[in-house]
């Protein structure tokens, strides 16, 4: 694992994976779209409201995957002292806050029309908003502490103790007796629901998460570089303190 | 090690007792946030009696979290802290006892008052006895998760506003099941599942808190 904490060496897989990712990000998503929202059949019940789920479903999963590798990335710069790690933690939080805003507002688009209401208090949706708290908090910590050493020490521990969210969001569904549908695609008896409507969802999934690396890796890049010029500046502020 | 906890222990109730004014400012606020909904949402007995048990408990949530950014502030300032962290005795066992002595200071009180606000707000008499067991149960589980975010923001300018931003998502779940546990009662139903899920969250933030706290606070004070 040490071997990826040299930033230079980062820095040269990140530029050589960026245009990949964001190529296939493109191409997924337009297909996804294309045929989420032009070929996949309407819902005999939904119509076509039913379309919002390929940007809602893939939005809430990826809410859910970019918290989860927030909290491994902080356990890891707790752990091994990883430099990438805490960097890597910083730039998916804002990142996740933007897809649990996605998440929660087109639910809200598609719950007015189905549900007859645009918010429930139920425990799905109690536990994402509590997730969207979670990471303005850990957002508002960074940006609280002023040296960075401290700052990621103590982000990284609020990450580890959010993180008992997750699981409750998950299974949320299944403990409480919610509004909010339970699980069609992860489950143990296989997806339930059709093809035609499965391949597009998935493709967008996947879109989702390759936009999410292809957004990350520029992120953390622009991290390395502006701390670079950081300890530049400070060490052009030192130099004529040398030379006297 | 017992003996230097509760020398801790001690010396964090002495001290708040002999100043005199944290415990009851913390009360006087929690009567103060409860005595607003009455005026605030009209005297109909019918109202109140159906909002008593969400607004005891959001204002005893309120009243936990105000007195949060002083429990390690005193000792971050004078250099016990310091002392801490390097004493022999574990930090998160220190931590523990800091937190005992806060839940002493803050949560037992509120517990004994919450009764006399909650027949104030027409509460069902059905609600009051899981209303003081929930609040046993939970009100330590504040100081503990609250000790974390406390932790989290030391050394922090207008630290106060932070720590709730980060500490209040983690205290719904302790609203939920509180709130809950009252409603099941006055509704006829057991209020045994809810009272039983605020305990394992006891169990659980007396192990994990004290360690997460206690990392916080080494990397805050570095």
């Amino acid at each position: 694992m040490q071997r990826w904490a040299n930033p230079t060496r980062f820095l040269k897989i990140a530029q050589a994976v960026r245009p990949w990712a964001t190529a296939a990000t493109i191409v997924c998503l337009a297909v996804g779209l294309v045929l989420g929202l032009g070929f996949s059949p309407p819902d005999y019940q939904q119509g076509d409201t039913v379309r919002i789920m390929y940007v809602h479903v893939p939005a809430a999963w990826m809410a859910l995957f970019v918290y989860t590798s927030m909290a491994v990335a902080s356990a890891v710069a707790l752990i091994w002292r990883h430099p990438l790690a805490d960097l890597a933690a910083k730039a998916s939080a804002p990142i996740g806050a933007g897809f649990t805003v996605i998440a929660l507002v087109t639910g809200s688009l598609w719950g007015q029309p189905t549900w007859g209401t645009w918010w429930v208090w139920d425990a799905r949706l109690t536990s994402v908003l509590i997730l969207l708290f979670l990471y303005l908090g850990y957002i508002a910590l960074w940006e609280a502490i002023e040296d960075p050493q401290r700052a990621a020490r103590a982000t990284a521990i609020l990450a580890l103790v959010g993180f008992v969210n997750v699981p409750i969001i998950k299974f949320s569904v299944d403990w409480w007796n919610t509004l909010h549908q339970p699980a069609s695609v992860l489950t143990t008896r296989g997806p339930t629901i059709h093809g035609s409507m499965l391949t597009p969802l998935l493709l967008m999934a996947v879109g989702f998460t390759l936009f999410y690396i292809a957004i990350v890796l520029t992120r953390i890049e622009r991290e390395i570089l502006a701390r670079r010029i950081r300890a530049l500046r400070l060490l052009a502020s030192e130099e004529p303190a040398k030379v006297n | 090690m017992m003996r230097s906890l509760w020398a801790l222990l001690h010396h964090d109730l002495r001290i708040s007792l002999r100043q005199g004014n944290a415990s009851t400012s913390v009360v006087v606020f929690f009567v103060l946030a409860v005595t607003l909904f009455p005026l605030g949402v009209g005297p109909e007995p019918q109202v109140l009696a159906r909002i008593a048990s969400g607004v005891v408990w959001a204002a005893a949530l309120l009243a936990a979290m105000i007195s949060l950014d002083r429990l390690f502030q005193a000792d971050f300032e004078d250099g016990v802290l310091e002392q801490l962290c390097l004493a022999p005795t574990p930090l998160p066992a220190a931590v523990l006892a800091k937190a005992l002595a806060h839940w002493l200071l803050t949560g037992l009180p509120l517990t004994l008052i919450a009764p006399v606000l909650a027949m104030a707000l027409q509460m069902e008499g059905a609600g009051v006895v899981p209303l003081i067991l929930g609040l046993a149960l939970g009100t330590p589980v504040l100081s503990l998760v609250g000790a974390i975010g406390a932790g989290l923001t030391i050394g922090i300018r207008r630290g106060s506003v932070l720590l709730s931003l980060l500490v209040l998502p983690l205290f719904l779940p302790i609203l939920i099941f509180g709130v809950g546990a009252v409603e099941a009662a006055i509704n006829g139903l057991s209020a045994r599942p809810h009272l039983l899920i605020l305990g394992a969250m006891l169990l659980a933030a007396i192990v994990l808190a004290p360690l997460a706290t206690a990392a916080a606070l080494r990397a805050n004070t570095e």
